[in-house]
C-alpha cells in the first residue's frame, strides 16, 4: 500500500543566481493515514518550508512529493488548488486571519469556496467554534483578540472542512502552556477519535510528546525519526 | 459562483470602508469634473451660436472712430448724417435696407414706475437692417417717420420692467421729457457676447429721437442688410470708397469709420467659442487623469495587504478564478457606484453653474458615457489586475508579500 504522503529526495532552493539558498537538501519522509508526526528541529532547519510544500502552498524545486499516490509534483496551479480545497487543512506559524473579518467570518471563508449552503455554514462554524472554546468570540474580529485566541481560530478554520490532513505550523508557538495542554489534547483526540492524519512543527518536546512520531531535521535534511517513547 | 463572490465582494467593501470610500471618490472626482467641464463649454458655445443667430446674417454695420470694441476713437470723429445714408442707397448696388442708428439715455417713466434705458432713432428699415423682430403690435408707418410722430417700440426688458404682464400696446410712455404711445414690441434677442442686454431698448423715429430726444442731427451708426446674392467684401469696398470721399479720408491709415461685416463676426465669436471649448476639454482630461491617477494610487497602496489576503484566501482553498471573480466584482461594484454618483453630482453641478452663469444648460450624453466608461476602466484595470498578478502566487509567496 502507498503512503498517505511520500517525500522522495526533495529538495527546495530559495532564490536564483549568486542569493540561493537550499532550504531541503534531499528530503525522504513517508506518512500513513491517521499518523500524528511530530518535525522538529532548530531554526532555519527547513521545517516550514517542507510543511508548505506538503500543504501544496509552495513547490519544491527537486524531487518527488506523492499525496496519497498523486505525483504532486506534476500537477498544475489549477490541480493543486483542488486538492488544498478538498484535502488540507493549514494552520500557519502566523495565523493569516483576515483583518477586520470577525472570528465567524474567518472561520467561513473556507466553507463559502466550498459551495456550502448558508446554514449548514453556520452549523459547521459554530460547531468549529465551540471545538476551540471560541463560542463567546464569534464575533470579534483578529484585532480584539489576543494570540492564543487568533491561533484557535486558525485552528478552528483548518479544522472546519474536515480535512483529510491537518499541517500545522507550531500551533502553540503563541499559548501559555496551559493553553497549549488544551490545543494538543484537542489534535490527540482528533487522531485518536477520527483518524485525522496530523502533522505538525513544534520547538517543545513536550509538545511533541503527544504525537506517536517525531522527525527530526537538520541543516534541509531528515537526521532523526523515531516513534515516541510510551507515547 | 457568481453569487459567492459577490457575497464576498461586498464583505470587502464593507470590510475597507476607507479604501473604498478613497477609490469611489477618485472616480467620482473624475467623472464630475469631465462632465461638468464639457457642459459648461458645450452650454456657452450654444449661447454663442445663439448670439451669432441674433446678429443675422449678411449685415454690415458702419461705425466711426477706426475699429469695433471699446477704447478706439470713435468719439473724436465726425458722426455720419442722413445725407450719408442717402448717398449710400444712391450708390451703391445691392442693399436690401439700410437704417440710421442713434442712441441716447433716458429714463422712462409709466405710472409709479420708472426705468433707465437706451432709447434709439432709427427708420423702420432696422427691422430687416438690424435683424429685429416684432412680438406685437407693428412698426412705424412712413407718415409717423415724416412727421417725426409720439410713437416708439419697446424692447422685452422695458416691457417687463414697467408692465410686468400687462399689456404694453396703446400705453403712453414717458420718455424723457415727452410722452409717446407704445405701437410695437419687439421680440427678444438676449445678450451681446460682451454681456450688454439688447432687449434694454426703446425705439423712436429717427426724426422724432432727434427733434424731441436728443437736440441733434447726427448718425452715430449705419446699418445694412444686403441682398441675397450679393457679396459683402464687394459691397464693403464700394461703401469704404464712397464714404473715404464723403469725410475726406485722404490716408487710408486714418480712416475715421470702419465696417464690420455680421459673417466676419459670427466667424471671430465660433472660433473663440472653439477655442475655448477645446480648453474646456484639455482641462476635463487632465482633471479624469488626475482622478485615474487617485485610483491607480489607492489601489496600488492596497496591493500588498491585498495580496497577503489573496495568499490566504488562496490557501483555504479559494481557486484563482474565484479569487479574480471577487475582485472583479468589487472593481466593478465600487467603479460603477463611483461612476452613478460622479454623473449625479456632474448634473447637479453643470445645472447650477449654467444658471449661474447664465448659459444655457446642454445635456451630452456622450461626454457622460466617456467619462463613466473610462473611470469604470481604470478601477476595474488597477482593481483586476494587481490580483490577477497575486492569484497566480504560489500562495506562500503571496502571504509572504511584504
Ligand atoms: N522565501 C524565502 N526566501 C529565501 N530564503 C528562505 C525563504 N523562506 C525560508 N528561507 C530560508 O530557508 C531556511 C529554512 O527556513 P524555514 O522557514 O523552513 O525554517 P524553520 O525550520 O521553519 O525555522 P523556524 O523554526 O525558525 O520556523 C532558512 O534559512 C530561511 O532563511
Ligand atoms: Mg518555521
Amino acid at each position: 500500500m502507498s503512503s498517505f504522503i511520500e517525500f522522495r529526495d526533495v529538495h527546495k532552493t530559495y532564490g536564483t543566481g549568486a542569493v540561493q539558498y537550499q532550504a531541503l537538501k534531499g528530503v525522504n519522509l513517508s506518512v500513513q493515514q491517521g499518523e500524528f508526526v511530530s518535525l522538529m528541529g532548530p531554526s532555519g532547519s527547513g521545517k516550514s518550508t517542507a510543511m508548505n510544500i506538503l500543504g501544496c502552498l509552495d513547490v519544491l524545486s527537486r524531487g518527488e512529493y506523492y499525496f496519497q499516490g498523486v505525483p504532486v509534483s506534476a500537477l498544475d496551479r489549477h490541480q493543486r488548488a483542488l486538492l488544498r480545497r478538498h484535502h488540507i487543512g493549514f494552520v500557519f506559524q502566523g495565523f493569516n486571519l483576515l483583518a477586520r473579518t470577525s472570528a465567524h467570518e474567518n472561520i467561513e471563508l473556507p466553507l463559502i469556496y466550498r459551495g456550502l449552503s448558508k446554514r449548514e455554514r453556520r452549523w459547521k462554524v459554530d460547531q468549529a467554534l465551540d471545538v476551540v472554546g471560541l463560542l463567546p468570540w464569534a464575533a470579534h474580529t483578529p484585532e480584539s483578540l489576543s494570540g492564543g485566541q487568533q491561533q484557535r481560530v486558525a485552528i478552528a478554520r483548518a479544522l472546519v472542512t474536515s480535512p483529510a490532513i491537518l499541517l500545522a505550523d507550531e500551533p502553540t508557538g503563541n499559548l501559555d502552556s496551559e493553553r497549549s495542554v488544551d490545543i494538543m489534547q484537542l489534535l490527540s483526540t482528533l487522531n485518536q477519535e477520527q483518524h485525522l492524519t496530523i502533522m505538525m512543527v513544534t520547538h517543545e518536546p513536550d509538545m511533541a510528546q503527544y504525537s506517536q512520531r517525531i522527525v527530526h531535521f537538520s541543516d534541509g535534511r531528515v537526521a532523526d525519526d523515531m516513534g515516541v517513547s510510551g507515547g | 459562483m457568481f453569487g459567492n463572490a459577490l457575497k464576498l465582494a461586498l464583505q470587502a467593501i464593507r470590510r475597507n470602508v476607507l479604501r473604498s470610500f478613497l477609490t469611489t471618490l477618485g472616480i467620482i472626482i473624475g467623472v464630475a469634473a469631465v462632465i461638468t467641464m464639457v457642459t459648461l463649454g458645450k452650454g456657452a458655445t450654444a449661447q454663442v451660436t445663439a448670439q451669432v443667430a441674433s446678429l443675422g446674417s449678411n449685415l454690415l454695420m458702419i461705425n466711426r472712430g477706426q475699429g469695433f470694441g471699446p477704447g478706439r476713437d470713435r468719439v473724436s470723429s465726425p458722426a455720419f448724417t442722413l445725407d450719408d445714408i442717402d448717398a449710400i442707397e444712391r450708390e451703391v448696388a445691392g442693399l436690401q435696407a439700410v437704417a440710421p442708428m442713434s442712441s441716447s439715455n433716458a429714463t422712462l417713466v409709466m405710472g409709479n414706475n420708472s426705468w433707465n434705458s437706451t432709447v434709439r432713432g432709427s427708420s423702420d428699415a432696422l427691422l430687416v437692417a438690424g435683424n429685429w423682430q416684432l412680438d406685437q403690435g407693428r412698426i412705424f408707418t412712413a407718415d409717423e417717420q415724416a412727421s417725426g410722430a409720439a410713437v416708439c417700440v419697446i424692447g422685452q426688458t422695458v416691457s417687463r420692467q414697467l408692465f410686468a404682464e400687462l399689456s404694453p400696446l396703446q400705453q403712453s410712455l414717458r420718455v424723457g421729457r415727452f410722452h409717446c404711445e407704445i405701437i410695437g414690441v419687439f421680440k427678444g434677442k438676449g445678450q451681446t457676447t460682451f454681456g450688454q442686454d439688447q432687449d434694454d431698448i426703446v425705439l423712436l423715429p429717427w426724426l422724432t429721437f432727434s427733434q424731441r430726444l436728443a437736440g441733434h442731427r447726427e448718425v452715430q451708426q449705419i446699418y445694412i442688410s444686403l441682398l441675397d446674392y450679393v457679396d459683402a467684401e464687394s459691397v464693403k469696398q464700394r461703401i469704404t470708397t464712397l464714404l473715404r470721399i464723403r469725410r475726406h479720408v485722404s490716408n487710408p491709415a486714418q480712416q475715421n469709420f470702419s465696417i464690420m461685416d455680421t459673417a466676419e463676426l459670427a466667424d471671430t465669436l465660433t472660433n473663440t467659442t472653439r477655442t475655448m471649448t477645446h480648453l474646456l476639454a484639455a482641462v476635463a482630461g487632465v482633471s479624469l487623469l488626475v482622478g485615474g491617477i487617485g485610483i491607480m494610487n489607492i489601489m496600488l497602496v492596497s496591493v500588498t495587504e491585498r495580496t497577503r489576503e489573496i495568499g490566504t484566501r488562496l490557501a483555504v482553498g479559494a481557486l484563482e478564478r474565484e479569487v479574480l471573480w471577487q475582485f472583479l466584482v468589487e472593481a466593478v461594484v465600487l467603479s460603477s457606484l463611483g461612476g452613478l454618483m460622479g454623473v449625479l453630482l456632474a448634473i447637479a453641478l453643470s445645472f447650477g453653474l449654467s444658471w449661474w452663469m447664465s448659459i444655457p444648460y446642454v445635456f451630452d450624453a456622450g461626454i457622460t458615457l466617456t467619462a463613466f466608461a473610462f473611470s469604470a476602466l481604470v478601477g476595474v484595470v488597477f482593481g483586476y489586475f494587481p490580483a490577477r498578478r497575486a492569484a497566480r502566487m504560489n500562495p506562500i509567496d503571496a502571504l509572504r508579500s511584504q
